[in-house]
């Protein structure tokens, strides 16, 4: 079952400095939702935050019908088992080969015989691309290899909810395209619910259902909605020219 | 399918086959969830070994899947294709069809074969020829650049040498004072349980004062310093090779040598003859308080008799020996740092390398140093 997001009145920030405050928004099951923004205003601290690894100073996430910072420790490492995540740079752990990388949860954290694990994994190479490269060392792979097997890698344990830190960046744009393409087959095809930080346009505008705009100024949400309708629909200048790509008017000269 | 042209039937984890004449049809039923059931690799040469020419699919029954049934189908799919039999996906939710596409799997490239035994003697000796004439540039380049530094031509910057210094000596005077002093009470101890036996007692302070000066303080010292100074040096230089920092270098045009490895190589070389003395003087003191504590000697007739048993000779000789123990842990540690993989694991790698290489070199040297000695006299 692919499971809701509920984030209700959610401030994160280290010790006094406060980076986002009253954050409320709901991920709808089966949906891909965007955290946008610019650089630094905190997007990939809120995405920390909902994967368990920094715990918010103020407001609830709801996973499902579970609130998933009130819960224990080892409550929320095992709701933490429906979540894939892929980090920025893959974060492939190098000693290992991809088609390790890729087990090592199977191993961990079922109990799996040896075909079944091997089976899986030659599965979720494939979904990605990547089953030629399977025996490949990480530190011999290119960028959007990296990125692929690191897919491969948070699919392993067939998540509910996907998390992606900007997927496509440090890409070229085709395979940056061909990259956004995969997370919107494999949401079709699994039905997975997915979360993305991004900021690039082309990705937002073509595969996001749903999202929300954090502002480094005011510290909060100043938008929520579907990339395409806040480009065309949003009047508050911040938005409006991150989503068309031009300089705010104060600093217009 | 009706029951009279069901020729034979087949099943397994969620699955029934039920083969009528060249057609088998596969009914999959209940849930397919990887991680709680796994995958049945067996399934498919059962079913295809059957002589059908076609499989077709039933997903009326079928609960929740993942990746499992994917992978159940992607490899019927291939073992299918293989065989030469029809695969009809058409009976497949719409969802699992697309995913069925995106996963063709491209077979991975055979593993190349392995070299025959007299070529892989042949690879591994250039290697160690090769890294011998890397160790033995690296060895040069710290005498020539070295040489440079003298005389103030060299492209370091003062700023880092005494930083490095700083580390490689005030920062590690209180782990070289535990040990020392330690190494020194427990040689007073010793000598103490058998000398008193000939009531030789006064003459623990030259055994103290002997062996402290000549052997202990410079070889103890050296073995912190190879896995305090040594390990840390390979490390970093290890992660800055990582994160491409040296190739930053390398790119801009500052020579790396100079301003990477030169301060580091100096700042050990020349920390280490202090670290030395200093070891000699907390070592005889711990001999000392051994002593008087256990012996019936006074504090100052220890002082006398040590400093009447350890002549300058043997503070030379101990001098010498820790100059070139500090060159040799640098140079081995910025050696195994540089030539380290670009991955986290390669840093540990590098590090361990790197100690286990000094810890060894440094005794090994200090056995050369001893029959040296023996040779002239000393």
């Amino acid at each position: 079952m692919p499971a809701r997001i509920d984030v209700a009145g959610l401030a994160i920030g280290f010790g006094d400095r406060t980076i986002q405050h009253d954050l409320s928004f709901t991920v709808a099951p089966g949906s891909i939702f965007a955290i946008m923004g610019g650089s630094g205003c905190g997007k990939s601290t809120l995405l920390r935050t909902m994967i368990g690894l920094q715990p918010p100073s103020a407001g609830s996430i709801h996973v499902g019908d579970e609130d998933y910072w009130a819960a224990s420790d080892e409550r929320r490492a095992e709701i933490g088992r429906r979540f894939g995540v892929l980090f920025q740079s893959g974060a492939l752990w190098s000693s290992m080969t991809t088609a390790e990388n890729v087990a090592l949860p199977l191993r961990m954290l079922t109990q799996l015989d040896e075909p079944s694990i091997a089976a899986l994994v030659a599965v979720k190479l494939a979904l990605v691309g990547m089953a030629a490269a399977s025996e490949t060392m990480p530190a011999e792979l290119s960028g959007g290899m990296r990125k692929r097997a690191g897919l491969a890698r948070a699919l392993a344990l067939d998540p509910e909810i996907l998390f992606f830190d900007e997927p496509s960046a440090g890409l070229d744009p085709i395979t940056a395209r061909r990259l956004d393409d995969l997370i919107l087959e494999l949401r079709d095809g699994f039905g997975t619910t997915v979360v993305l930080v991004s900021h690039e346009l082309p990705s937002l505008f073509g595969i996001c259902d749903s999202g929300i705009f954090l502002d480094a100024d005011s510290r909060t949400a100043i938008a929520h909605g579907a990339p395409r309708t806040l480009r065309d629909e949003c009047d508050h200048p911040t938005v409006h020219a991150f989503m068309n790509r031009e300089r705010l008017a104060h600093e217009r000269r | 399918m009706s029951a009279m042209n069901a020729l034979r039937a087949d099943s397994g984890r969620g699955w029934t086959t039920e083969i009528g004449g060249t057609i088998a049809v596969i009914a999959l039923s209940g849930d397919w969830i990887g991680r709680a059931n796994g995958v049945e690799t067996g399934a498919a040469p059962r079913i295809l070994n059957s002589g059908v020419h076609a499989v077709t699919f039933d997903s009326g029954q079928l609960g929740r899947w993942d990746s499992a049934l994917i992978a159940f189908l992607s490899m019927l799919r291939d073992a299918a294709g293989k065989g030469g039999v029809a695969f009809d996906e058409s009976g497949l939710p719409a969802p699992a069809r697309q995913l069925l596409a995106l996963a063709v799997r491209a077979a991975a490239p055979p593993p190349p074969p392995a070299p025959p035994m007299l070529e892989r003697i042949g690879l591994w000796a250039m290697a160690i020829l090769a890294e011998a004439r890397e160790l033995a540039a690296l060895v040069g380049a710290t005498i020539l650049r070295g040489g440079a530094a003298l005389r103030g031509r060299a492209l370091m910057r003062p700023a880092d040498l005494l930083d490095c210094m700083r580390a490689a000596g005030p920062a590690a005077l209180p782990i070289v004072t535990v040990v020392n002093v330690l190494v020194g009470g427990i040689l007073g101890f010793v000598g103490a349980i058998q000398l008193r036996r000939f009531g030789a007692d006064i003459y623990v302070a030259s055994l103290v004062g002997i062996t402290v000066v000549r052997e202990m303080a410079a070889l103890m010292t050296a073995i912190i310093m190879a896995g305090r100074t040594g390990g840390a040096y390979a490390a970093n230089i290890a992660t800055m090779q990582g994160n491409e920092e040296i190739d930053a270098l390398r790119a801009i045009g500052i020579p790396v040598f100079d301003y990477l490895i030169l301060p580091r190589i100096l700042a050990l070389t020349a920390m280490m003859p202090i670290l030395y003395l200093y070891g000699c003087a907390v070592g005889v003191l711990g001999g000392l308080v051994v002593a008087v504590a256990i012996l019936n000697l006074s504090p100052l007739s220890f002082l006398a008799e040590t400093r009447a048993a350890v002549d300058f000779g043997q503070f030379g000789l101990g001098l010498v020996k820790s100059l070139a123990f500090g060159a040799l842990i640098a140079i081995a540690a910025c050696r195994f740092g540089l030539r380290a993989g670009r991955s986290a694991a390669d840093v540990g790698q590098a590090a361990t390398r790197a100690v286990v290489a000094s810890v060894v070199g440094v005794i090994a040297l200090d056995a050369a140093f001893a029959i040296c000695a023996n040779a002239l006299g000393i």
